[in-house]
């Protein structure tokens, strides 16, 4: 075997494909990467085809059988209604994702042009915006969401509204942080001698530089939003009971923890594992999106 | 006046950085002339003003601090100080384009080469994306670079092709001037010779004006018609290269020639101009360089020194000299 006649055309297929494919391509490569955006997939296809999969109903009380342990009918068991545990992990599913992305897509957009736009122009516009991020962030978070949602009424939108908002000064000051760093480099320069506009530069040349240090964030803000949304619906401001949501499992299924501990442990083990995924893939696609890693 | 083959006159210019220390006087009071298709060294002492004053034509002093405080600027013509931001937009790169210093820096990492010379044609050319790429494979093969590494990164190339990326972007638009800010500092010594001769051989085949910064006096001499040798924020001797060579008259330009190494001459120490560059806070009254001026005359201290034409295109600032060639 010739090793120049495996990389040759290898080489030139590499040079063909798109800039997405690329990134997929190279995220391919990482084992632990391809393992989160297997059970990512997973859980999107429980969440989306939930009807189909869901062996029991979600929110069906059955009262003979209260409190079963793992068995062939019931798989992860029922809690304190007799309602199938796994039934209600696959729907909860449903309402755990939504509450994790949404939330950090709007905690992320708010924050990310935020930030964005304070790093780029620093100034008085940067000092007002960044007073009115400190002062959010003397606030702790749950307790934010808690007024916000108080506010606005317990729904599964204000639920991701509030949980978003509170999250937004994290972003806005991670962003802000990268765009000063990069903000000073040459290339920054050159690119306003080439005649871009500030949009231009913030979209094209600063943002997809600071990615890294967002994606990291990113990860770990899904799982803290799906861990404070559960919170807000311990205390009855999130997604009412009976519809299921794993942080309410978890807390539903607190004051069992002693006798029954495979209530709490099933929901717990199915946000461990969510963000677990998710941080791994994280991982990955920072690497991926990293020119400088390539092959 | 009205000199059709004027492409640039800067006049009066003087550009102020205001920190909280002071005031920096980084330009002050510069005058200069290029005609089309001259190129012009721009030579002076870290410090001198240059770069400043490269910026302050394309519209680039960061501001703050950075000001510019009153002067013209014409090209074409047309005064820059007095446009506005988004007609600034249209003529940088495609009218002025700059080579930045430090090919390692001035290349976005994570974007390919024939995005970022696509993205300059873009931006002032009404073509496809498809048609920019192309266009941008032209010029990289244009510059020496195989069209097949268009879609690398920069991190891919060496540092002499990245200043071959770098003028590919700023030739892509066809600019009637081209400023470059020491395009070869960065470079070894071999890498430095390829890069002059492109830009030699570019600027003729694109007949662009160029203002070449440097303090490399062999560079100026190697590819520039006109030189101008800046001191303290102002332009102290200004003229055509082989006069201002064969005869610099204003101390401070004769002081930098004798601080050449003669390849043929074999000294120990090479003289230098004693002392050091005035503080750019706290410039002497005058004119800048009578502290360190070996010829300095009572009046130096006083006045500050007109620009006067001792040869015929030859203008320098010195009053001293210019008596003792006037009435000599």
């Amino acid at each position: 075997m010739n090793d120049t006649e495996k990389i040759v055309p290898e080489l030139t297929k590499r040079k063909r494909r798109g800039p997405f494919m690329e990134v997929l391509y190279r995220l391919a490569k990482s084992p632990l990467a391809m393992f989160g955006l297997a059970i990512i997939a997973l859980l999107v296809f429980c969440a989306i085809f939930a009807e189909v999969i869901a062996p029991y109903s979600p929110i069906k009380q059955d009262l003979m059988h209260m409190f079963e342990t793992p068995s062939a009918e019931h798989w992860l068991g029922t809690d304190e209604f007799g309602r199938d545990i796994l039934s209600r992990l696959i729907y909860g599913a449903r309402v755990s994702l939504q509450v994790g992305f949404i939330a950090v897509g709007i905690a992320l957009v708010t924050g990310g042009m935020l930030g964005a736009v304070s790093g780029y122009y620093s100034g008085w516009l940067d000092n007002s915006i960044m007073r009115v991020m400190d002062v959010l962030l003397s606030i702790p978070q749950t307790l934010l969401a808690i007024a916000i949602v108080a506010a606005l009424g317990p729904s599964l939108m204000n639920l991701m509204i509030a949980v978003g908002i509170s999250a937004v000064p994290t972003y806005a000051r991670i962003v802000r942080g990268s765009v000063l760093s990069i903000r000073s480099m040459e290339f920054i320069e050159a690119a306003r001698a080439v005649g871009s506009s500030d949009l231009r530069i913030i979209l094209k040349h600063i943002l997809p530089n600071s990615m890294a240090p967002i994606i990291v964030q990113s990860t770990l803000g899904v799982a803290s939003a799906i861990l404070n949304a559960a919170g807000l619906s311990f205390i009855g401001l999130g997604i009412q009971p009976p519809n299921p949501e794993w942080g309410a499992m978890l807390s539903g299924g607190r004051q069992y923890i002693r006798d029954y501990p495979h209530m709490t442990l099933y929901p717990g083990l199915a946000i461990m594992l969510t963000i677990l995924a998710l941080n791994f893939l994280g991982d990955g696609l920072r690497d991926a999106l990293d020119p400088k890693l390539k092959r | 006046m009205a000199d059709n083959n004027l492409m640039l006159d800067i006049r009066d210019l003087t550009i102020h950085y205001e920190t909280d220390s002071g005031v920096v006087h980084a330009v002050e009071g510069l005058n200069l002339q290029l005609g089309r298709g001259e190129s012009l060294g721009f030579v002076g002492e870290t410090g001198a003003g240059k770069t400043t004053t490269a910026l302050g034509i394309m519209r680039l002093i960061p501001n703050p601090p950075g000001k510019i405080k009153s002067g013209q600027i014409l090209f074409d013509g047309e005064d820059l100080l007095k446009k506005s931001e988004a007609e600034m937009r249209r003529i940088r790169g495609a009218k002025i384009a700059m080579i930045f210093q430090d090919p390692m820096t001035s290349l976005n990492p994570v974007m390919t080469v024939d995005k970022q010379i696509a993205e300059m044609i873009r931006l002032h050319r009404n073509v496809s994306e498809h048609e920019a790429l192309k266009q941008a494979g032209d010029m990289l093969e244009l510059v020496g670079i195989r069209r097949e590494r268009m879609h690398d990164y920069p991190h891919q190339f060496s540092g002499g092709m990245k200043q071959r990326v770098v003028i590919a972007i700023a030739l892509a638009c066809d600019p009637e001037l081209l400023i470059a800010d020491e395009p070869t500092t960065a470079l070894d010594v071999t890498i430095q010779a390829q890069v002059l001769e492109l830009m030699k051989k570019l600027k003729q085949q694109f007949s662009a004006s160029m203002i070449l910064i440097t303090h490399d006096l062999g560079i100026v001499a190697d590819i520039c018609d006109k030189v101008a040798i800046m001191y303290a924020g102002r332009v102290v001797e200004y003229g055509d290269k082989r006069s201002l060579y064969a005869n610099p008259l204003h101390p401070y330009t004769i002081g930098l020639f004798r601080s050449v190494p003669d390849i043929d001459e074999d000294v120990d120490e090479l003289p230098v101009i004693p002392g050091l560059m005035p503080d750019p806070m706290d410039l002497p009254t005058g004119c800048a360089f009578h502290p360190r001026c070996s010829m300095a005359e009572e009046c130096c201290s006083r006045e500050r020194p007109e620009m006067k034409e001792l040869e015929p295109g030859h203008f320098v600032a010195c009053p001293v000299r210019a008596r003792m060639l006037g009435q000599a």
